[in-house]
């Protein structure tokens, strides 16, 4: 009886034959509808892209944001023109133009559109697009282009362009396309994630011809492209703008740093250039003239160039001695038996009046008593162990180390130490007498801009820093990187500082710097003239104002500008009153460091081949690198081209192709 | 000795062929869903699933001969021991598992990972069979005699359940099938498909009206009846029964909102409503009826989908492998694919019939009720009619565990089923 159970359960498995059958039947077979959905109608997958985020200045004002623009693209084989000139006209191409973009988009593909013309204005776009719908096989594809509220900061921020074939090639996760736009410098490069935000997909529908035919399952499917993240910089906008002008025609970098912060307020890489020339239809051509030039617009020289500190140095010097106790704040130095020499100044019987006249001799025996502090007898050995104790100090301020601004290519700078000199000399072959020139910020110390600022910083707060950064906010939460809220110590203590900054103060007031001293403001401030054998010397100045509350720290770099106290104080001291009283009450100090034209004396950086003489390479024409590691490019080494005068910065680009548009 | 004639001429080249047909539809579609028109995919290129599933099926032949080798009474001599080894596995798979796609289930050795849930079916298979081929058993008089049985099922159930492997654990609803052939009374099975569509109609319904329903039909009912069986009971039998199911529509809302996790809940509502959440879990079977619909009549052609292309669908050489054939091949493809299963469950019920052996007969019953069940659930979910539920289908589902322990539970009765004229009956 229950073999017969075998035609129930046969039938049962036949009859969810049937029923999946009829199913079938009715989906693919009476049910049109899936059939119109997929097959005659094609379904085709278009990205969009998203803005990128937009950067704000630390009151929130607007520095660069996206203008909408129109490529347009061309379908070779869908093209039918009667009348090409009237479309040349329309466009403002010449023929030839037209013939060779239409050859070069035929040979990439007839079927497939490719990019006619790119970034078109939306007035452009408003006025040509009726015309347009007369030849087939053009179609506009909306993009965008970055926009600068203000022709500044081109350094700091960087500019984007289209990925190269390498980045294409080296991306990690496949996310870039061909013909993608990536951020390649500055602030676009190191925030690329943060700014590209996220592509959308739409699924469209399309007939045969192509022809487009609405959303697909209305949109369901689709993704929508999410903008990228605003950042929010430390910088402000005004005073960058009036660092920018006071550097104009000089070569050389500002930076000022927000010391409790580390936030940069201002950042100025001399000569610059306007930004929104590398956010245009002409970007090639504009790049290839800025890579051309030879003051080197495009290297941003407060993180990149490299210096001797020069006198500014001093003031390690002068705190590690105090922390290390080999002086007091009551020491004093003559110049006697010293090999370094001075300038007639009043005795130095304390720190401050050391700092405050900059005495190269009492440097000298400060440095000396660091290196032999150690009371090893042999005078060698006692070197070599000195020396790398001094060298541990210094690096805690950021000496010879990269400090982690959110730049690309910051540079490492130089600190030596006892294998550096072991190189040369081999161990223990020499000592203290060999490396005096360091005491006094000479030798073979190299800095950048920034790390001064960033040791302006450190004595505003008295023996911290945080790490100097251009972005203080990501997105609308305004989130800051954990590495830009962490307190990096020095090691030396508060007290130490006092003396220091008192003589910065006498600096300021009745030293060095006194010629740019600002009513009303109490600066601590440092000379520095760092010494280079092939032109003037550079003028470097660093300080902090008010000298009770931090607000700022800055330093300034002109090359070849003489001692410090002649360009660099007076323009870092006009700054500083310009940010904390938002205006600037010594005109005449104003109106002589905006006339005043360094050009004529800047020595072009070079490719230095040895041998060469120095009258040689003065008559010989530049013919720069475009390599900004190249040693040869961060020390100027030759004369100035026979008109200065063309190259003055910023540099401005030829009329006639930024009026080439439509 | 008649043993030592070749197995080749007793094995069932029916069932083999439709092995073989099945093996190689199913390749050929996984090649035609991982098939990238831009970048040229090979078939044999052990990077894609088409040329992994093709080393799988090699392996498998492997595994086959070894089956046929193996003495036809190894499977039921040893049928407690590897239901103890698999168990062994699901219990190790538990604490040692590798974690793939949410579920705990994977033991990997090296670069090669294996499903222990997959054998369990195996196992249970031969476990019941052993047990039922005891002839003083009796389904339809002791209930004493389930309680092993439930037994077998429940413990890798439970550990199925455990390593979060729900799909695998519902494939044991199918021991029914043999079950109620050997002797289960019929309103057992009966009860249960009662219960599914009350569950159903309670989803689709409101409860009250459905309730109002029950209790017209059982006056209905009650009206019509005889006088005669009112009076012996029938009155009382049919109003307990009304309330049984007004009890179980009203059950039903309770599990659904208070017992069932979210994402079960979703899929259950899903295949009543697709359009219900058409982003999340409705995804699935929107895309999969669209592709499928799309196929038409004769189907789009061989690596012609487009809707596979955009990886609409998604899971689509494994657990949606039938959307492929649905939108390449048209209704003329899946009609071939419906009819081969049909045939070889048919098949498989036809040879049990056939056997001299109590045990060789309900495994062969075990294995066409988890080919058919797979078969069910599986082109069930994808044209719209089951639940979500992630089962592979046999012999087309692109993975190797999946692909080996449907070879080896077919091949096993295959074997058995040769060796069938030297095999003595024992009731």
């Amino acid at each position: 009886m229950l073999e017969s159970r075998r035609f129930v359960i046969i039938g049962f498995f036949a009859l969810v034959g049937i029923i999946y059958l009829l199913r079938l039947f009715y989906l693919q077979v009476l049910d049109e509808s899936y059939s119109i959905e997929s097959s005659s109608n094609s379904i085709k997958r278009v990205t969009e892209i998203p803005f990128r985020g937009q950067i704000y200045d630390r009151y929130g004002k607007l520095i660069v944001y996206n203008t909408p623009v129109y490529d347009l693209l061309v379908t070779p084989y869908k093209v039918k023109m009667d009348d090409t000139l009237r479309f040349c006209q329309v466009l403002g191409i010449e023929r030839r133009d037209f013939d060779s973009l239409m050859n070069a988009a035929s040979t990439y593909s007839r079927v497939k559109p490719s990019l006619f013309l790119r970034q078109l204005s939306k007035e452009d776009f408003a006025s040509i697009q009726d015309i347009m719908v007369d030849y087939s096989g053009f179609e506009f594809a909306k993009s965008s282009l970055r926009t600068y509220t203000a022709p500044t900061l081109a350094n700091t921020l960087g500019y984007v362009s289209e990925i190269t074939k390498g980045q294409l090639e080296k991306q990690e996760e496949p996310y870039y396309r061909q013909g993608d736009y990536i951020g390649q410098s500055g602030v676009e490069r190191i925030y690329e994630n943060e700014l590209r935000g996220k592509r959308g997909t739409k699924f469209v529908m399309q007939n045969v011809a192509g022809v487009y035919k609405g959303p697909w399952k209305n949109g369901e499917l689709d993704t929508m492209a999410v903008a990228g993240e605003n950042l929010y910089t430390g910088l402000d906008l005004e005073v960058q703008q009036y660092a920018d002008s006071l550097m104009v025609n000089k070569v050389g970098s500002v930076v000022a740093i927000e010391p409790k912060t580390g936030q940069i307020i201002s950042m100025v890489s001399a000569p610059t250039y306007d930004p929104n020339i590398l956010a245009s239809r002409y970007f090639s051509k504009n790049f290839a003239a800025l890579a051309r030039n030879p003051y080197k617009p495009l290297f941003n020289r407060p993180v990149m160039a490299s210096y001797r500190p020069g006198s500014t140095f001093k003031l390690i010097q002068a705190l590690i001695g105090l922390q290390e106790g080999v002086i007091t704040p009551g020491s004093g130095f003559t110049h006697a038996n010293c090999p370094v020499g001075c300038h007639n100044h009043p005795a130095t019987s304390t720190v401050a009046l050391g700092v405050t006249h900059s005495c190269n001799p009492y440097f000298y025996n400060v440095f000396r008593r660091l290196i032999y502090k150690n009371n090893i007898k042999n005078t060698f050995k006692a070197s070599a162990v000195g020396l790398d104790a001094w060298h541990d100090d210094i690096a805690k301020f950021g000496i010879g180390q990269r400090l982690g601004i959110d730049l690309p290519s910051e540079y490492k700078g130089n600190l030596p130490n006892k294998k550096y000199y072991d190189r040369f000399y081999g161990e223990y072959r020499w000592k203290f007498s060999n490396i005096y020139s360091l005491s006094i910020g000479e030798g073979e110390l190299l800095i950048t801009p920034l790390k001064m600022a960033n040791v302006a910083a450190i004595i505003a707060n008295r023996g911290y820093f945080y790490t100097p950064h251009v972005i203080h906010g990501i997105g609308d939460k305004k989130t800051v990187k954990p590495e830009f809220l962490e307190r990096h110590e020095t090691g030396v203590d508060a007290h130490n500082f006092e003396p220091v900054i008192e003589g910065m103060i006498g600096a300021v007031e009745a030293g060095t710097a006194r010629r740019s001293k600002v009513e009303g403001i109490t600066i601590a401030g440092k000379t520095g003239t760092s010494q280079n054998k092939r032109g003037d010397d550079h003028s470097i100045f660093i300080a902090f104002a008010p000298v009770d509350d931090p607000k700022i720290a800055i330093a300034v770099f002109v090359e070849n500008a003489g001692a410090g106290g002649s360009a660099a104080a007076p323009i870092a001291n006009l700054i500083i009153e310009k940010y904390l009283s938002r205006k600037v009450t010594n005109k005449a100090l104003e109106e002589r460091m905006l006339k005043l034209d360094l050009m004529s004396k800047v020595v072009l950086p070079t490719t230095k081949k040895p041998g060469e003489t120095e009258t040689k390479k003065k008559e010989e024409v530049k013919k720069p690198t475009g390599d900004p590691n190249d040693p040869a490019n961060r020390l100027p080494g030759a004369p100035h081209p026979a008109n200065p005068a063309a190259m003055r910065g910023p540099v401005t680009l030829p009329k006639q192709s930024q009026q080439k548009a439509l | 000795m008649a043993e030592s004639k070749p197995i080749t001429k007793n094995v069932d080249w029916m069932v083999v062929l439709i092995y073989i047909a099945c093996l190689t539809i199913g390749w050929l579609n996984i090649y035609a869903a991982v098939y990238n028109p831009e970048a040229h995919t090979n078939m044999f290129d052990l990077s894609n699933n088409a040329g992994k599933q093709l080393m799988w099926i090699g392996t498998a032949a492997l595994l086959i001969i070894c089956i046929l080798v193996i003495d036809y009474k190894f499977y039921e001599t040893f049928s407690f021991v590897i239901y103890a080894v698999v168990i062994f596995l699901l219990v190790v798979v538990l604490f040692a598992g590798s974690n793939i796609n949410g579920s705990r289930s994977w033991i990997k050795l090296g670069s090669f990972s294996l499903q222990p849930a997959e054998f369990s079916k195996l196992a249970v298979s031969l476990a019941i069979s052993k047990y039922l081929s005891d002839p003083a058993i009796s389904l339809n008089r002791k209930l004493k005699d389930y309680y092993p049985i439930m037994g077998i099922i429940a413990l890798p159930a439970f550990l199925i359940l455990l390593s979060n492997e729900t799909g695998s654990m519902l494939v044991f609803a199918s021991f029914a099938i043999v079950l109620y052939r050997e002797g289960m009374p019929g309103f057992i099975p009966a009860i249960g498909m009662i219960g599914a569509a009350l569950l159903i109609i309670t989803l689709l319904f409101v409860k009250w009206y459905i309730a109002g329903a029950i209790i017209v039909i059982a006056g209905l009912v009650i009206w019509l009846m005889p006088v005669m069986t009112r009076r012996r009971g029938g009155l009382w039998a049919t109003i307990i029964v009304a309330f049984v199911m007004i009890g179980i529509v009203f059950g039903v809302d309770f599990f659904m909102n208070n017992v069932l996790q979210k994402h079960q809940r979703g899929r259950i509502m899903v295949l009543l409503d697709p359009d219900s959440d058409p982003r999340g879990i409705g995804w699935n079977v929107i895309q999969s009826k669209i592709a499928i619909g799309s196929g038409g009549v004769w189907g789009k052609g061989f690596l012609q989908g487009t809707q596979t292309k955009f990886d609409f669908v998604p899971e689509q050489s494994t657990d949606f492998i039938f959307c492929t054939v649905g939108e390449e091949h048209g209704f003329l493809g899946t009609t071939i694919v419906v009819f081969l299963f049909v045939a070889l469950i048919s098949r498989l019920v036809v040879l049990a019939e056939r056997q001299r052996s109590r045990f060789a007969r309900v495994y062969g019953y075990c294995v066409a009720g988890i080919i058919f069940f797979h078969f069910l659930v599986n082109v069930g979910m994808t044209i719209g009619l089951m639940p979500v539920i992630g089962i592979p289908l046999p012999f087309f589902s692109y993975g190797g565990s999946s692909l080996w322990s449907f070879s080896v539970l077919l091949f096993i009765f295959l074997k058995i089923d040769a060796q069938r004229p030297f095999t003595l009956s024992r009731g």
